[in-house]
């Protein structure tokens, strides 16, 4: 028996009756420092290494480079950052505490690998484009069908690079974890 | 088809030949977790509902992060290690064993044409040993516990070529450093990093270990070297298993060839906060420091400890600093003890604590205050890592720490060169 599980993604932008087209909003949320952002700024190893809840960690991201971001996160929010995010350590508890926190996505000029594999695993949604127009507060779409990414505040779309399928095949399984028990090993198309 | 060593070991491991760009289900040879990121394994394997291990020898969980604990959350999170191995029975290295990345090789759980993962970013250490080893994160490491397998996506590899005879004074870190800076943070991302050249060949395989160590700190998912004799020699009297040494094909393609010539490199230092942010020790001489460290992955090997004792022998470390030595294993520290290495550092005012990681990662064994400046061998100077976000760090080479511990500010090796050579 097949158990379909929905992911946290699909919760947020499922539309509310098929007549309605568009896309969900969410809201930009910049930080101070844009690019090589660690994972040591995302969760400080202050908190990560003695905290296991989730839901106490993501009151600490960024705490060391932009205090009182933590506080702005809204539900839904998509998280916006230059190049090599999620670089340094191995730490799953960075993109744990993002999700936790409540961002729908996290879009970047480009991601560090052991962060990008990381994300895909716990379900949570990364996407590669050109962020520097963005700005904090800005009204956002995603469109992943047509592989964009829309500020509506300013009236820009910009191209997303493709999600590579065994990154989206993970996503839609909602994360490893529940891919591997719903097919009792990997199963990849490639 | 002519293959890179990452091409030819991810085929060796998927029963298939494999190219850059391909994904591959592999087999792992071994994979592990450490008190920073084994909680997490621990959740997820129990979330796999599997309800037993693959294979009980391939897999072991290290506590060097904050060993012994400081704090209750710190050993709640023990007693969970601790309980989940006597559970299943599996490979379990408590305080004061060492570093998972000085333990991992040293025990022989890894040997040459090896693929193994680590819950740590530094898992990429095993390079230098023929290891196509890289960090992943906690659930990866779940999912190969509970069926050795993972999947890959086979890297592009960069050729890095180091030539030229070091200079006294001048050490494997020093080359990291200097590739770091001319790389940049991103240089590498999601690529393997081949290194070769006579220098080195010419390098011990401790050595070899600290530039593999900070191949992540180019992005790179490992940074990895041919299995020469030194080699074979290091594996031979710990791993049980026969080493199945890989060389890349004459005609294998890369993606970039990079050259470096060591002959003038001076000593390198990393500056506050970025690892590429690189200057040569000249530019930072008097530089006021409040502690200095040696130790870590990085840099807490036998050698390191002797370099850094050829320089203290009846010297003192400045009044105004801590200097705080961590073997990176029992091995280690006993061996350093034996030799006289550890009365020298405490007649020089050192004080050694016990094999770990140390203050590395600010959970411990020496927290900065506010403006304080601390010089390190560790591979990273994030701001906030070792535990206050309103401290500085510079990362330098044994030699380079040693010397700035005693003058009180950043120094010269090359001063002790006649000690050093």
């Amino acid at each position: 028996m097949k158990k379909i599980r929905k992911s946290p993604r699909r919760k947020v932008a499922a539309p509310q009756s098929k007549r309605i087209v568009r896309p969900a909003r969410h809201f930009a949320r910049r930080l101070k420092v844009q690019d090589n952002i660690n994972t040591d700024y995302v969760i400080s190893g202050r908190y990560k290494f003695r905290i296991q809840d989730p839901n106490e960690l993501c009151k600490h991201i960024f705490e060391d480079i932009d205090p009182g971001f933590a506080a702005r996160v809204k539900k839904g929010d998509i998280l916006v950052a230059g190049e090599n995010f999620g670089c340094g350590s191995s730490r799953e508890q960075a993109p744990q505490s993002l999700k936790t926190a409540g961002f729908y996505a996290i879009a970047a000029k480009s991601f560090a690998r052991i962060f990008y594999r990381n994300a895909f695993n716990i379900g949570l949604l990364l996407i590669e484009c050109d962020t520097g127009f963005i700005d904090d507060g800005d009204t956002m779409e995603l469109d992943i069908e047509n592989k964009k990414l829309k500020d509506v505040s300013k009236g820009l779309a910009f191209d997303i690079k493709p999600i590579p399928s065994v990154m989206k095949k993970l996503l839609d399984d909602g994360g490893v974890v529940e891919h591997f028990k719903k097919y009792g090993g990997f199963k990849f198309n490639e | 088809m002519e293959q890179t060593i990452a091409e030819k070991i991810l085929s060796n491991h998927c029963g298939k030949s494999v190219r850059s760009g391909d994904i591959a289900v592999c087999d792992v040879d071994f994979c592990f977790g450490q008190d920073g990121t084994s909680s997490i394994v621990i959740d997820s394997f129990k979330k796999l509902r599997v309800g037993k291990v693959f294979d009980k020898n391939k897999f072991c969980m290290v506590i060097d992060h904050s060993a012994p604990s400081p704090n209750i959350g710190v050993s709640e999170i023990h007693k969970k290690m601790r309980t989940f191995a006597r559970e299943f029975d599996l490979g379990f290295y408590d305080i004061g064993c060492g570093v998972c990345h000085q333990i991992v090789p040293q025990y022989g759980h890894v040997t040459c044409g090896d693929l193994v993962l680590g819950a740590d970013s530094h898992t990429c250490t095993y390079g230098a040993i023929n290891v196509f080893s890289t960090g992943v994160g906690s659930t990866d490491i779940a999912i190969t516990l509970a069926s050795g397998k993972n999947w890959f996506k086979v890297p592009e590899t960069i050729k890095v070529i180091v030539k030229g005879k070091l200079p006294p004074g001048v050490y494997s870190k020093d080359i990291i450093l200097h590739i770091a800076k001319d790389m940049g943070s991103n240089g590498a991302t999601y690529k393997s990093v081949e290194f070769c050249g006579e220098t080195i060949s010419d390098l011990s395989v401790d050595a070899r270990l600290t530039i593999s160590n900070m191949a992540v700190e180019i992005g790179a998912k490992i940074g990895i070297m041919e299995a020469d004799n030194k080699v074979l020699k290091w594996v031979a009297g710990k791993s049980k298993r026969p080493p199945n040494p890989v060389q890349s094909d004459p005609g294998a393609r890369y993606v970039a060839v990079k050259e470096y010539d060591v002959s003038k490199l001076s000593p390198q230092i990393a500056k506050p906060h970025a690892v590429d942010n690189v200057s040569g020790v000249e530019e930072l001489i008097d530089q006021k420091i409040d502690q200095a460290y040696l130790g870590t992955c990085t840099n807490g090997r036998f050698e390191d400890l002797e370099i850094a004792a050829k320089i203290l022998k009846r010297n003192k470390v400045n009044p105004e600093v801590r200097f705080i030595i961590a073997p990176a294993s029992r091995e280690i520290f006993l061996e350093a003890s034996k030799k006289g290495l550890i009365d020298i550092f405490i007649e020089a005012g050192c004080v050694v604590v016990g094999p770990g990681c140390g203050p590395c990662v600010g959970t411990h064994n020496g927290v900065l205050a506010d403006g304080e400046v601390a010089i390190s061998t560790a591979n990273r100077n994030f701001k906030g890592r070792m535990g206050n976000p309103n401290s500085f760090i510079y990362l330098a080479s044994p030699a380079t720490v040693a010397a700035s511990a005693i003058k009180g500010r950043i120094a010269d090796p090359r001063e002790y060169k006649k000690r050093l050579l």
